[in-house]
């Protein structure tokens, strides 16, 4: 029987040599005339583990890893094609604690499949959720994702039912669904993961979000740092195409739907949607004023979806084991679950997904193992470069849209980014703002102004020079920021400047009491 | 370039992209991949093609921080400087490769060997500090071994 060993394909394991590992178990292998299937699955999710190399046994998959090449030898002097024991066996992939405490259900295939491989696909419950789809009018596959309570993922948290019933309701004509893979926040690959490692779940749910809006075509506007989500989408929608789950006669309903990948400029900006919409009408990214909603007027005029990767992700499963099933997940209005990425300076940074309303602190201290340094974790940033800075105090509140915005806090796409007690607070609030500047697309004051003249400010506050006014001066640059921004770029920056005045005014060289006078 | 050559990767671009609405950005994406960069003079013959002005094409061109309107080195580094990276030494990586390249950010090293880029986010947050050499993605990159990768990226070169 032919082994089957698999060595992930995702960006971060390959960063890490996984190309080099597979290479030399290849050759390896060879040398020593044992016949094997080298499969290139994606990436569990484990990243402190990657290169993480699998077997298949009759007792179900076994891990190794990290693997180095200069590993491999020695893996196969140890028999590690059969499962044998090594020092770098991690024992059954599936009984890993990290993986074992995870609620997968949009990440339930990811690692564990060849990620353009449709048989893969459908052998793992794939096309299950388009096939019910089918048999349903629009209005009940909008019915189905608004009862199963799904938010945005990208980071608004605005209910995709509602979203889809506005679109569904705009009289026929050209429609779009536009899938918004400019995943730019630090501290996210979430996004990036579904292209890679399990694309035709992200085709699988934009094909279903056009049956229920009466849309036939969609984009996928992706980063162009995300070369290898590109090279992976393309591989599976010509892969779909073929097999006639994309184009003018889906599995031969007679109805339409296609997909076209187009690649990002290197514009942050670009993730804000109607920004995300002049850019692929090939203009600058710019954002636009609303209204007109991008439902009813979006891309070339026409009414048009906007979701982020892993909105659209979610819905084959919802729609393959109903509302009920996905929002018995999680917690009051946060219904479902959320990939979490545990990222920065941790030990066991990876993809968590679990319902909402764990907290904090489970994660980077139960998933995550604390810090990579070994040193305290002084502050947690929560949402991307646009969240603000959770301290210690609050580690403990579940994680649910509501609970967080109450406390001024974001979720957002989930992002989490830990920082060590040697991280200097006024040098992140200034470089928050220092982002600003760079990535403004400059279209209203607050955002290309302010942001100028945040770093400034935060600056002369660091040098000591009239303390007590540039604080003041700070709090009313955030307020008008916040309040006077077009899109959330300027609108958000404030988060996590405010939020590390706040919390770490020592840092800023201030004392408590003159951080907070205003 | 001469401009018979910039005229043939033009038109070598369009026809790679075929016709598609909003046709602009991967027209340019064309372009840079078939140049290097945008040249000036292909500006006027985009514009023609997709019925816009200079002025729209440029400032298209101009806007995105992915498009170059200059030749870059024979490599491009690109270094993430994004919070992530920072927990985990990306602001010390980058003075040292800064100090071992002997040229700043959006500037190339006078032998026209490197092109040295700031990136923000290249998705493996969870390993950084992450840069990119040409196409190739590094995780957990060390003053040491950025060294490494230059040595190797110097002698395949």
């Amino acid at each position: 029987m032919t082994m089957k060993i698999f060595v992930p394909r995702d960006s971060t394991a390959l960063a890490l040599g996984a190309d080099e590992v597979a290479s030399a178990i290849a050759a390896e292998a060879k040398s020593r005339g044992l016949a094997i299937q080298l499969v290139r699955n994606g990436s569990r999710g484990m990243f402190w583990l990657e290169p993480m190399v699998e077997v298949e046994t009759a007792a179900g998959r076994i891990a190794y890893g990290p693997v180095n090449e200069d590993d491999v030898a020695s893996l196969f002097d140890a028999g590690f094609t059969e499962g044998k024991a090594h020092p770098l066996g991690l024992g059954k992939t599936e009984e890993i604690p990290y993986l074992k405490n995870q609620e997968r259900l949009t990440f339930a295939r990811v690692g564990i499949t060849d990620p353009v491989s449709l048989d893969d696909y459908l052998a793992h419950e794939g096309y299950v959720g388009l096939k019910n789809a089918l048999a349903l009018s629009e209005e009940q596959i909008v019915k189905q994702v608004t009862d199963s309570g799904l938010r945005g993922r990208g980071g608004a948290a605005f209910p995709t039912g509602i979203k889809w019933e506005t679109v569904r309701k705009c009289s026929p004509g050209q429609k779009y669904i536009v899938c918004n893979a400019d995943e730019g926040d630090s501290g996210t690959f979430s996004d990036r993961m579904v292209m890679e490692d399990d694309p035709f779940m992200l085709i699988e749910g934009m094909t279903i979000a056009g049956l229920a809006v009466g849309a036939n075509k969609g984009y996928i506007y992706v980063r162009s740092e995300y070369p290898h989500a590109i090279t992976a989408l393309n591989e599976a929608i010509t892969v779909a195409r073929n097999a006639q789950y994309l184009g003018v006669n889906i599995l031969g309903s007679g109805k339409a739907f296609d997909l076209e990948v187009r690649m990002g400029a290197g514009s942050y900006v670009c993730g804000e949607e109607t920004a995300m919409l002049e850019s692929l009408e090939g203009k600058r990214g710019i954002v636009r004023a609303k209204p007109p909603l991008p439902a009813l007027e979006g891309l070339f005029g026409q009414p048009t979806v906007i979701n982020n990767v892993i909105t659209l992700a979610s819905v084959p499963i919802i729609m393959a084991k109903g509302a009920a099933f996905y929002k018995d997940f999680g917690m009051g209005r946060s219904t479902g679950t959320l990939p979490f990425q545990i990222t920065g300076n941790i030990k066991h940074g990876g993809l968590v997904e679990r319902a909402f309303g764990l907290t904090l602190r489970e994660l980077i201290y139960d998933f995550g193992g604390g810090s990579r340094s070994g040193r305290p974790i002084k502050a947690v940033q929560v949402g991307g470069p646009l969240g603000a800075y959770v301290p210690p105090s609050q580690w403990d509140v579940p994680l649910d849209y509501e609970a967080y915005a109450a406390l001024g806090l974001v979720v957002g796409h989930g992002g989490i980014v830990v920082h060590d007690d040697t991280a200097n607070m006024a040098k992140l609030a200034r470089y928050a703002m220092e982002f600003c500047a760079i990535e403004s697309c400059g279209k209203c004051t607050p955002c290309r102004i302010g942001s100028t003249r945040g770093v400034e400010t935060i600056d002369r506050i660091a040098n000591a020079q009239d303390k007590e006014q540039q604080v003041h001066l700070l709090r009313d640059l955030c307020d008008t920021m916040v309040h006077g921004s077009l899109c959330a770029m300027g609108g958000m920056t404030p988060y996590p400047v405010l939020s590390a005045l706040n919390h770490y005014p020592a840092d800023f060289g201030l004392q408590t009491t003159e951080a907070t006078a205003s | 370039m001469a401009d018979t050559q910039i005229s043939d990767h033009v038109h070598a671009a369009f026809d790679a992209v075929g016709m598609i609405d909003g046709a602009l950005l991967p027209v340019l994406h064309e372009v840079q991949a078939r140049c290097g960069y945008i040249p000036t003079d292909a500006v006027p013959l985009i514009a023609d093609r997709l019925n816009l002005t200079r002025a729209e094409v440029h400032g298209v061109i101009s806007y995105y921080h992915h498009f170059r309107q200059k030749p870059a080195g024979k490599v491009v580094v690109q270094v993430c400087r994004a919070e992530a990276c920072q927990s985990v030494g990306a602001d010390q990586l980058a003075e040292h490769v800064v100090r071992s390249l002997g040229c700043d950010f959006h500037e190339t090293s006078k032998d026209g060997s490197v092109t040295l880029e700031p990136v923000y986010c290249l998705g493996h947050c969870a390993c950084g500090p992450s840069i990119m050499v040409g196409d190739n993605v590094h995780a957990r990159v060390t003053p040491e071994r950025f060294d490494k990768l230059m040595q190797r990226a110097g002698s395949a070169a």
